[in-house]
């Protein structure tokens, strides 16, 4: 297990670390599903590396199955969802890309300080593996934490996910049944968060956690304000509601009535 | 090894110096006819710049009443500091007389020298799109530079060395491998040369509005024989940096050590033809992306330096990575 | 040698004392600065002669009865002597010129010559006591001198800061002798350097001697009275404080942890690291956000200080893991940095200063233009600015690329603290190397360049002959320094072996005086020779233009795009120049903001625009420090307005409390 197939196995790993960081740095939702589709192609190209190198044929039916549902299919849908709930293509960080980007860094030598040395007996090909797997997972964490829309949030538990099925992968020996299991839970998740998230745009008109946040904190309040606003600017709803939080001092009418 | 005078040695550095002098119009040609290509125009012929530099050498000078001997002397200095620094980039050969007077920061710092030169003249006449270059350029590479730093540690801590020809030699024998963190440093790279060259999506080489203006703003009071120098000195720029892509990333059929006249002819070929393909691709990126608002080129850049960063790190962390 | 030191300092004494008596005297200003030109010389060559002697030492009568002063000068107090004559003499040429626009030349001279007594005395001194007793007299001579302008704005301000933090460096250094010292009460260093302290007394002394001699080098966070006294004080005293007492401090922390603190243990390090690179970014940010010209120059001092202290947090680490090859390149890249920096930093305080007086503004938008009403102080101003932003084939360049060499040394460290911080450091080091240069572009060219922004800016005049020559001196060296720096390093040599064990290869064997900091397969730099191809690339160009092609020049209004704008209002300032950095940098680590107030559509009123920044450090560290001070003194000050009766009272309760205790002691 040396030389060539070593780096490659390597190489792969990397991509994944690569393309997380390539999510954390996306503003736009549609370009982060697209990042997303790749995550997941890398994921099952590195996945079948390993079936090949560690002669497990079984894993070649994970990395179709990544593939097939996690890099074509369920981007397509939350595509297809994205364009229907109407949201807001910018998503907004809750700070800025450069400080996640730099907390991401962080994140990466955390695991590596925290995998190298504890897994120092064993395959040194697995250990670096699990290590960057260790890193797409805290990442992924990151993505979560640091979005305001929730659909982002969704990506963010997809990348870890993808994070833990490198890990398993790069174990040498995860049960096919245990990867069934996963494949179809993981679509159940998929089912239940869009429900769930078709329920919550019927309700409240918006996606946006600020927003959800002040109804659970004031739930009598949001009502109010939308008639407020209905009686004030009639038509304007929408504006009103999404919370754009794009304050651009000094330009005259951009973002509605909060400023 | 430092001070031998081998005569062949002589010969490629003289060699390296008249050929990326005399190929980086012809690269800028290149690059322009296939934009112009891919958007549906029939663009100007490839010998073009050849000929912009022809006419820009024959006009009379025009200089602004107030202008200093810094804003005269500049553009000598910006051409021949950028062309030292070209010269010592291996291209087909890495037997250059004097690769070890500049490693790969010494490079880098010649070419922040360059543009330091460069953003004083663009303020010396005290207009203020001179100011909005310079500032924008300084800002762009506060975070390019560094970046350009990162990625000569990864190499060097791969290789074991920063000079350059080292480096090239060391690289096309294969013996390291594939490594994660050479290829989180060339995709760095290329985010780095396309922040540095000025080309679509940190800036347009070839707009006329002066807002979204960063490298032509520092340039625009320069006419004639002043601007033609700083006009092939950007064009040696272009040439440097997809020569150190080359020679750091794809360096196979560089010569390395005494060979036959054909087989340096050989690699000169080939060397010819990474810049065009390179030349092609740049043109394709560009016309494919739109150019970034200014306040999202430091993200750009900053992605660059994470990169960069994150391999170093892989390098001390771990050896195998 | 040691006795031309001793004769050197006591001559310095004596030029005090006539400064004191001849202050209002045009000769005694000449005969004060002359004398001190002529005595740093003699300490300049001293200098120099002792980096490759025998360590030679005397006991001095003087001092404490016990004790005595114990003096010694070997190879590391031979370099930090050079440097204080190399500022000295260079200072002390500029006040022979610039000295007669002294306003209270009675509040300067007297206290200049025992200033830079003040700094021979520290780096000679071979016991506790006299090197406290020299520090303070260096603290309090400085502090009378930037007390100097007392009427100022800020004047009285940057005095307080600065006490208040000399009183503190002084105390620690006098708590970290006293532990060192160890209850045997062996105050000599000979004492300490046999009895080295134990682990935990070392981690103490340490963190004492970093703190101590960081306060007075500028490092973060105790460096907010640098960019405060540095500007107020006269500009050679300025020039004399950023360029040389900040290195005799780099000095001290040399000296202790060193030499006398025993081995040192990884982390000691890994903290001077981290805390070199932070200090290096902080300070370069806050330089780009300044536009009065000699705080910016301050603030440039301690983002230099910080790449100093990262080549000895490297040093420190090498060598506690045993790798002296290693030691040996950071140590000698860090104190190439620190020479370097006394050159450079000299240069541009000295220009500054030229500027002030020519034109009476610090305030850079109000200069502009100067490069035509002052051409040789731009021209040496524009070789210390390429020079600080580290470009080849200049010396700023040749000590970072050794700094760089070192980071890329070894990275098989075994603790896990290193393998992260080192390359996290390279790049803050990066950063802080980019950000200088844009900070130098921005000063010169808003400074020197464009159209002047106001009347004394249109009509400053050159500087006097002294002055020049005192910058043309150091301009050279920063020219030879990057050409020639093998020399430089060949010289340090006898330093790093004494401290680290190992030193760096002979440079001015290799052919063609190449720089090779470790062997030359590995890496390899010449100067010298990228100067003459630079040279010999332009005459090529200059020849072959205005040969084959035309030569002809016209001069024109300016283009600006077609239109022309007569006022120079319309010029970037320096606040606008550094918005964009401001925005990137600035928004996270100094709190930038940026608001605009615009009136509705109709009114009269002017748009305002209110940037703010925040320094952090002040805010977190010293700001509740201040105000827990004052809340104290708030409530102590009501013992100022009791009546007698009370005061009687309190008497009573002191003697009852003192007859209490003495009886349950007994």
């Amino acid at each position: 297990m040396n030389g060539l197939s070593f780096d490659i196995a390597h190489m792969l790993a990397g991509m994944l670390v690569l393309v997380s960081f390539m999510m954390l740095y996306q503003v736009r939702l549609y370009s982060l599903l697209h990042a997303l589709a790749l995550h997941a192609f890398v994921l099952s190209t590195s996945v079948a590396w390993q079936a090949y190198s560690q002669n497990a044929p079984h894993l070649y039916v994970t990395a179709a199955i990544a593939l097939c549902f996690k890099a074509i299919i369920i981007p397509w849908a939350l595509r297809g969802m994205v364009y229907r709930l109407g949201l807001h293509r910018e998503v907004e960080t809750v700070v800025g890309v450069g400080m996640t980007m730099l907390a991401g860094m962080a994140l990466v030598a955390l695991s590596l300080e925290v995998m190298l040395p504890a897994t120092s007996q064993a395959d040194p090909v697995t250990r670096e593996d699990i290590a960057l797997a260790l890193s797409v997972v805290l990442i992924g964490l990151l993505m979560m934490v640091t979005r305001r829309n929730a659909v982002s949030q969704v990506v963010g538990f997809m990348s870890l996910e993808n994070g833990i099925i490198l890990a398993a992968a790069g174990a040498q020996g995860m049960p096919l049944v245990v990867e069934l299991s996963v494949a179809f839970s993981v679509l159940i998740a998929f089912i239940v968060i869009g429900i769930v998230l078709f329920r919550i745009r019927e309700r409240f008109d918006t996606v946006d956690d600020d927003a959800l946040d002040r109804v659970r904190q004031h739930p009598g309040m949001f009502g109010a304000e939308i008639a407020d606003e209905r009686w004030r600017r009639p038509g304007k709803i929408e504006a009103a509601i999404a919370s754009d939080r794009r304050r651009k001092p000094g330009l005259v009418g951009s973002g509605g009535p909060h400023e | 090894m430092i001070g031998d005078f081998a005569p062949a040695d002589l010969a490629i550095q003289g060699g390296q110096m008249t050929l990326v002098l005399g190929l980086s119009p012809l690269l800028t040609g290149l690059v322009r006819k296939v934009k112009a290509r891919l958007q549906r125009r029939r663009g100007p012929p490839l010998l073009q710049p050849y000929r912009d530099l022809r006419r820009l050498l024959s006009k009379d000078a025009v200089l602004a009443e107030n202008a200093s001997w810094l804003f005269r002397a500049a553009p000598y200095l910006i051409f021949a500091v950028t062309w030292v620094a070209a010269a010592l980039v291996p291209t087909f050969a890495t037997g250059l007389l004097f690769s070890w007077s500049g490693d790969l920061i010494a490079i880098t710092a010649l070419l922040g020298s360059a543009r330091f030169i460069q953003a004083l003249a663009a303020m010396d006449i005290g207009t203020s799109f001179g100011g909005l270059g310079a500032s924008r350029e300084v800002m762009i590479a506060s975070l390019a530079e560094p970046a350009m730093l990162m990625i000569a540690f990864t190499v060097a801590l791969i290789v074991g060395s920063t000079q350059l020809s080292t480096i090239a030699a060391m690289l096309s024998t294969g013996d390291s491998g594939l490594r994660v963190s050479l290829a989180l440093a060339l995709v760095a790279l290329v985010i780095v040369s396309v922040a540095e060259n000025a080309r679509i999506p940190v800036d347009n080489p070839a707009t006329h509005l002066e807002l979204t203006m960063v490298h032509e703003a520092m340039v625009l009071e320069y006419s004639a024989r002043h601007l033609a120098m700083i006009e092939w000195a950007a064009y040696l720029k272009l040439l440097l940096y997809i020569s150190l892509i080359g020679c750091m990333f794809f360096p196979f059929g560089i010569v390395d050590g005494p060979a036959s006249p054909e087989r340096y002819l050989g690699a000169v070929g080939l060397y010819i033809a990474k810049l065009a393909s390179a030349g092609v691709l740049l043109a394709v990126f560009e016309t494919s992306i739109a150019k970034m608002r200014v306040f999202r080129v430091p993200n750009f850049l900053g992605a660059a330096l994470m990169l960069g960063l994150l391999g170093v790190l892989l390098l001390f962390v771990s050896q195998g990575m | 040698m040691i006795l031309v030191v001793l004769s050197a300092i006591l001559g310095l004494l004596g030029l005090a004392l006539t400064g004191a008596v001849f202050a209002h005297n045009a000769a005694g200003r000449i005969a004060v600065y002359g004398g001190s030109l002529l005595v740093c010389t003699a300490l300049l060559a001293a200098g120099i002669a002792a980096l490759g002697a025998e360590p030679s030492r005397l006991v001095l009568p003087v001092g404490l009865p016990w004790i005595g002063a114990h003096v010694r000068l070997d190879s590391l107090s031979g370099c930090f002597l050079a440097v204080i004559g190399l500022g000295g003499a260079g200072a002390s040429l500029y006040g022979i010129g610039q000295g007669r626009h002294e306003h209270d030349p009675q509040r300067v001279l007297p206290f200049y010559p025992a200033f830079l007594a003040g700094m021979a005395m520290v780096v000679i001194a071979d016991d506790a006591f006299s090197f406290l007793f020299a520090w303070e007299l260096m603290s309090f001579a400085s502090w009378a001198l930037v007390m100097a302008h007392h009427r100022a704005k800020g004047t009285a301000w940057a005095g307080f800061v600065y006490i208040v933090m000399a009183t503190f460096s002084g105390l620690a250094l006098l708590l970290c002798f006293g532990l060192l010292a160890g209850p045997a009460g062996g105050y000599s260093f000979d004492a300490m350097r046999a009895a080295p302290p134990a682990a935990g007394t070392e981690a103490l002394v340490f963190a004492l001697a970093l703190l101590g001699a960081g306060a007075k080098a500028g490092l973060v966070p105790v460096h907010v009275w640098l960019p405060l006294a540095h500007p107020a004080a006269p500009s050679h005293v300025s020039a004399l404080m950023s360029g040389v007492m900040t290195k005799v401090a780099l000095y001290g922390f040399l000296r202790i942890v060193f030499e006398l603190c025993g081995p040192p243990v990884w982390w000691f390090g890994l903290v001077v690291l981290v805390l070199g690179g932070i200090t290096a970014v902080l300070g370069v940010l806050h330089a780009l956000m300044e536009k009065d010209l000699k705080r910016l120059l301050a603030y440039s001092t301690v983002e230099n200080i910080g790449i100093v202290f990262l080549g000895f947090g490297l040093a420190l680490a090498f060598r506690a893991n045993g790798f002296a090859v290693g030691a040996a390149l950071a140590l000698t890249a860090a104190l190439f940095h620190a020479v370097n920096h006394a050159a450079f930093k000299s240069l541009l305080f000295l220009g500054a200063g030229a500027v002030l007086t020519a034109t009476g503004e610090r305030d850079m938008d109000r200069l502009g233009g100067l490069i035509h009403r002052m051409p040789r102080t731009a021209f040496l101003m524009l070789v210390g600015c390429i020079a600080i932003s580290a470009l080849p084939p200049l010396n700023g360049f040749v000590s970072e690329w050794l700094t760089f060499q070192a980071i890329l040394l070894r990275a098989e460290l075994p603790q896990w603290g290193l393998k992260l911080a080192i390359p996290a450091v390279g790049a803050l080091l990066a950063l802080a190397a980019a950000l200088a240069a844009a900070c130098f572009v921005r000063a010169f060219g808003i400074a020197f360049l464009g159209r002047p922004r106001s009347r004394q800016a249109a009509d400053a005049s050159e500087v006097d002959g002294w002055s020049f020559a005192a910058m043309a001196g150091f301009a050279t060296l920063c020219l030879l320094g990057g050409v020639l720096p093998g020399v430089v390093i060949d010289a340090l040599a006898p330093v790093s072996q004494a401290l680290v064990g190992a030193h760096m290869p002979a440079q001015l064997s290799v052919p063609w005086l190449t720089t090779v900091p470790v062997e030359a397969s590995r890496s390899s730099y010449n100067g010298l020779l990228l100067f003459g191809f630079i040279a010999l690339s332009s005459l090529i160009a200059v020849t072959a233009t205005h040969r084959f092609a035309s030569r002809a020049l016209r001069r024109g209004p300016a283009w600006d795009c077609g239109f022309p704008d007569a006022s120079p209002a319309t010029q970037y300032t320096a606040t606008s120049f550094s918005q964009p950095l401001r925005r990137v940098f600035g928004t996270l680590v100094l709190r930038a903001r940026e608001t605009v107030e615009m009136p509705p559509p109709g009114s009269v009123a002017p748009a305002r625009i209110h940037r703010s920044i925040s320094d952090p450090i002040w805010d977190f560290l010293y700001a509740p420090v201040g105000r827990a001070v004052a809340f104290t003194a708030g409530l102590l000050n009501y013992l100022q307005f009791l009546t007698i009766r009370r005061y009687l009272g309190f008497v009573f309760a002191a003697l009852v409390l003192l007859l209490a205790s003495l009886a349950i002691w007994q």
